[in-house]
């Protein structure tokens, strides 16, 4: 722990008064015992259980179900020989820098600086649009993105249109069609975040420069990225975890398939642990995808460190 | 149209107007490659014999609706979702007001060490969670059980919840509640008849906002819940899709909006009572 004391944003004035039944541990632990008790069986429990379980060879069925042992680092170590492992954590950054840093963070930018100052009703549109592909549950984004890059879909109807050759969008480049998937779905957030951000920038700034001859673009990179780039750490943070742990819209919409070409770790994790049985080799995958969360997670802390 | 008046010297307005149009028409393209997918799901769900194309339907009716509205297919599975997720809303609302309190009207040792593990937890991926959950599930003979669900999603809901509910506390001034303590109100009761009545808006908040997160997961029940007469839309929807020959294109649009529309309601609820936190409707302020 720091020994700086962070200024608090409101110091509010906390006299001591003398209240009945406030004294010692019971004062707090009494309201916060359910939300503890809550948080300790079925988070940090079931983290430690895995942390645990990663080194045993528990199953759901067979050998491993009734005579849990201790294997050390056996899971680990046929973690790192197993064809797939080395695959799906590539696939995995792919798809977090494909659809979150590069799509999500890049698109909600520009989408939120070029929303800037226009008219209420174009605001209303896009902003319309854009939150209703992030509001709809995920499941129902990935039928939508099912049925819009199948072979029947819109966008072949589109391509035809134009004369260029269908595809099978889903078989053929099923990266691909996750990734713009979950650009579709999850810009909104960075949008939002974007763009009030950039509502906080003040315009004197920005008109001085333009008096000097600044152009758009270099107003843009000098003054306004600068003046945004914590929110921009933040968004990035918060959309890597989010997108690191995407299960549902990939195992809708290509199951991981065509063969593992777009299983992420999320979907080689269920597939050991629940379709193979092989709990404690799930428990060693979830363990890595907990640590590399734990990792961005302790990142993103210390950025938003001085807001506590 | 509200423009910026910043027609300054060297700038146009001619070379403004064409900026300008620029922009519209990127946002406009934009907004129609967003709406493009959208627009299936709308316009199949009236559409007896819809495909997976656009199509503007041939004889729109509400058929394919009254195809899916079954209880076996809809209604039992929306009840489930609601009664799990209604559930976890209470839940997390009330726990996390309890949890609060003392994070906000005391000053206690370990309140930022608290808020640290709180905020570092809101990060972590629930995803990866599930296999342990599943055995403990298991250990604990939970499976199947709503409630259970219920409480879980609850519990993966806490951190963020009492991290809201902390910060529309600290909105409340603390002088009210010394008045209370003065005319002898314990803690939990100045809690109850002070502080709860003016932050009824944020809890609201919380407990829709858990709401719309529970409605929407899919892999949490779709891992502890197996009988599928206890599974929630969000399941029973993906195996109405998965395990039918022939896909029924219309039925499954009509079913995704049917399933979608709670949270969208609920969304549009709460971005009213946040204001501009969550809508983009707030004019930039000049």
């Amino acid at each position: 722990m720091a020994a700086t004391q962070t200024v608090e944003v409101t110091p509010r004035h906390r006299t001591g008064h003398a209240r009945p039944g406030s004294r010692g541990v019971l004062r707090w632990l009494g309201p916060m015992g359910p939300a503890l008790l809550m948080l300790l069986l079925f988070v940090a429990g079931p983290i430690l259980w895995c942390f645990y379980s990663a080194f045993t060879n528990t199953a759901l069925t067979g050998t491993g179900a009734g005579n849990v042992q201790f294997v050390g680092l056996a899971n680990f170590q046929r973690m790192l020989a197993d064809p797939q492992l080395v695959p799906s954590i590539i696939l995995t950054i792919v798809f977090v820098v494909g659809s979150a840093i590069v799509g999500q963070n890049l698109l909600g930018l520009l989408i939120a600086t070029l929303m800037q100052n226009r008219g209420r009703v174009i605001r209303a549109i896009v902003g319309t649009v854009v939150l209703g592909a992030w509001v709809l549950p995920e499941i129902v984004a990935a039928f939508i993105w099912y049925a819009f890059l199948n072979p029947e879909g819109t966008l072949n109807m589109v391509f035809k249109g134009m004369g260029l050759p269908a595809q099978n969008w889903l078989y053929t480049t099923p990266m691909l069609a996750v990734i713009l998937a979950n650009i579709w779905r999850g810009t909104a957030f960075s949008m939002l975040v974007y763009s009030a951000a950039l509502s906080e920038v003040p315009p004197e700034v920005q008109e001085s420069a333009e008096v000097d001859g600044a152009s758009v673009f270099q107003r843009f990179w000098y003054i306004t990225l600068p003046l945004v780039r914590r929110q921009i750490m933040t968004n990035l943070m918060l959309i890597t975890l989010q997108t690191l742990s995407v299960f549902t819209l990939i195992f809708a919409m290509t199951a991981g398939g065509p063969g593992t070409k777009s299983q992420t770790l999320p979907l080689l994790m269920y597939q050991q642990a629940f379709k193979f049985s092989d709990l404690a080799y799930g428990m060693a995958i979830a363990f890595v995808l907990l640590a590399v969360g734990g990792i961005f997670s302790a990142i993103y802390m210390r950025v938003l460190k001085p807001e506590i | 149209m509200a423009r910026p008046q910043n027609n300054y010297l060297g700038v146009t307005s001619a070379r403004k107007a064409v900026s300008a149009t620029l922009v519209y028409l990127v946002l406009a393209a934009i907004a129609l490659v967003f709406a493009a997918p959208l627009l299936w799901v709308v316009l199949a769900s009236i559409d007896p014999g819809a495909q997976l194309s656009v199509a503007w339907p041939a004889h729109p009716s509400f058929d394919n609706f009254a195809a899916v509205l079954t209880v076996d297919t809809t209604l039992r599975p929306m009840a489930n979702g609601l009664l799990m997720c209604g559930l976890s809303a209470i839940l997390t609302m009330v726990v996390s007001v309890l949890a609060a309190y003392p994070l906000s009207r005391y000053q206690l040792r370990f309140n930022r060490p608290f808020l640290y593990i709180i905020l570092f937890s809101t990060g972590l991926p629930v995803t990866a969670v599930m296999v342990p959950v599943y055995s403990l599930f298991v250990q604990l003979n939970l499976l199947d059980s709503l409630v259970g669900t219920a409480i879980f999603l609850s519990a993966t809901q806490l951190p963020f919840s009492i991290w809201l509910t902390k910060g529309f506390m600290d909105g409340v001034p603390i002088s009210l509640e010394e008045a209370a303590w003065v005319d002898g109100a314990g803690g939990l009761q100045a809690l109850r008849s002070v502080v709860i009545p003016l932050m009824l808006p944020g809890m609201a908040v919380v407990a829709i906002f858990t709401f719309i997160m529970s409605w929407g997961n899919f892999f949490v029940p779709f891992i502890l819940l197996l009988d599928p007469n206890k599974q929630p839309a969000a399941v029973s929807i993906f195996n109405f899709f998965s395990q039918q020959g022939q896909v029924q294109y219309g039925q499954l649009a009509a079913y995704s909006l049917l399933y979608s529309i709670p949270v969208v309601v609920l969304y549009i609820v709460v971005s009213r009572t946040l204001g501009g936190a969550f809508t983009l409707s707030g004019a930039v302020k000049g």
